[in-house]
């Protein structure tokens, strides 16, 4: 039987949105509030789904404690309390919850090895949340 | 096709055991899940059925039926339980939310004949859950 497993991660981190591609009224136009150049933060929700069969031995699709180890290392050390504008990834890309969301699947996807991943889903506030399934 | 889902919550007590494994096994697949005492969580249960709206009701199932089914095949089997104990799926199955959602999936599927099921999702915590959508 294959099996769906979701699991919810918190973190907290700052960003700007401002794309050097766009003149400065054009930032604002499309940023509005999110371009201020302090940056400003928020608290995300990050939901990873992975998928499998349930092993017999273990009822499991895969041990929880792996996908926790797995995510606080990569993810969460990664992303938790920092300024997502100065991380590489956001060198030369503007951090809005569709790129980060993008780079957490891709994180998962090519070294979380205990299970397939199906999606990430990044809720940035209650309000907006994004999916990425690949 | 509209997808319409009922949501329930159990509160039931369950621990993780394999007896073909040794006790440091045990131990080290499922952690704190493995004191033999028992431990509890308040499930949530989200069952979604599909189907076509009926011309002349304007539903996709009669909810009230939905509700009753969902009570007389699971929460009264499962709701202030030990699972390990009590459900017979479970005394020789480890409770884990997947084997969860999969017996909901089996004890609904057999008798939901007004709509077609879904998807069985089981909320251990708001922070994990399994989704169930009968595959093989």
């Amino acid at each position: 039987m294959k099996a769906h497993l979701s699991r919810r991660y918190l973190f907290s981190a700052s960003h700007r949105l401002h794309s050097e591609a766009m003149t400065k009224e054009e930032n604002q136009t499309t940023y509005g509030k999110c371009n201020n150049p302090f940056g400003h933060g928020h608290n995300y929700t990050v939901e990873v789904t992975v998928s499998g069969q349930v092993d017999a031995k273990t009822g499991m699709v895969c041990n929880l404690t792996d996908l926790d180890t797995f995510i606080e290392k990569e993810i969460l050390a990664r992303y938790d309390h920092e300024n997502l504008n100065m991380l590489p990834e956001f060198a030369q890309e503007v951090p809005t919850t569709e790129n980060l969301c993008i780079r957490i699947y891709e994180i998962v996807q090519r070294g979380f090895r205990f299970a397939h991943l199906e999606r990430v889903r990044l809720e940035e506030t209650m309000m907006n949340s994004f999916e990425y399934a690949g | 096709m509209v997808y319409l889902t009922r949501k329930a919550e159990f509160s039931a007590s369950h621990l993780y055991h394999n007896p073909d494994f040794t006790a440091e096994e045990n131990r080290r697949v499922f952690g704190k899940c493995n004191n033999p005492n028992g431990h509890g969580h308040n499930y949530t249960l989200e069952v979604t059925v599909k189907g076509e709206v009926d011309p002349r009701s304007g539903f996709v199932v009669d909810l009230k039926q939905l509700k009753e089914i969902m009570h007389r095949e699971v929460l009264d089997a499962m709701d202030h339980r030990f699972l390990n104990k009590e459900v017979p799926e479970f005394l020789h199955q480890i409770p884990t939310t997947e084997n969860i959602a999969i017996a909901i999936w089996q004890r609904l599927n057999a008798k939901l004949t007004a709509a077609k099921l879904h998807c069985v999702r089981v909320y251990e915590t708001p922070d994990l859950f399994v989704d169930f959508y009968g595959e093989k």
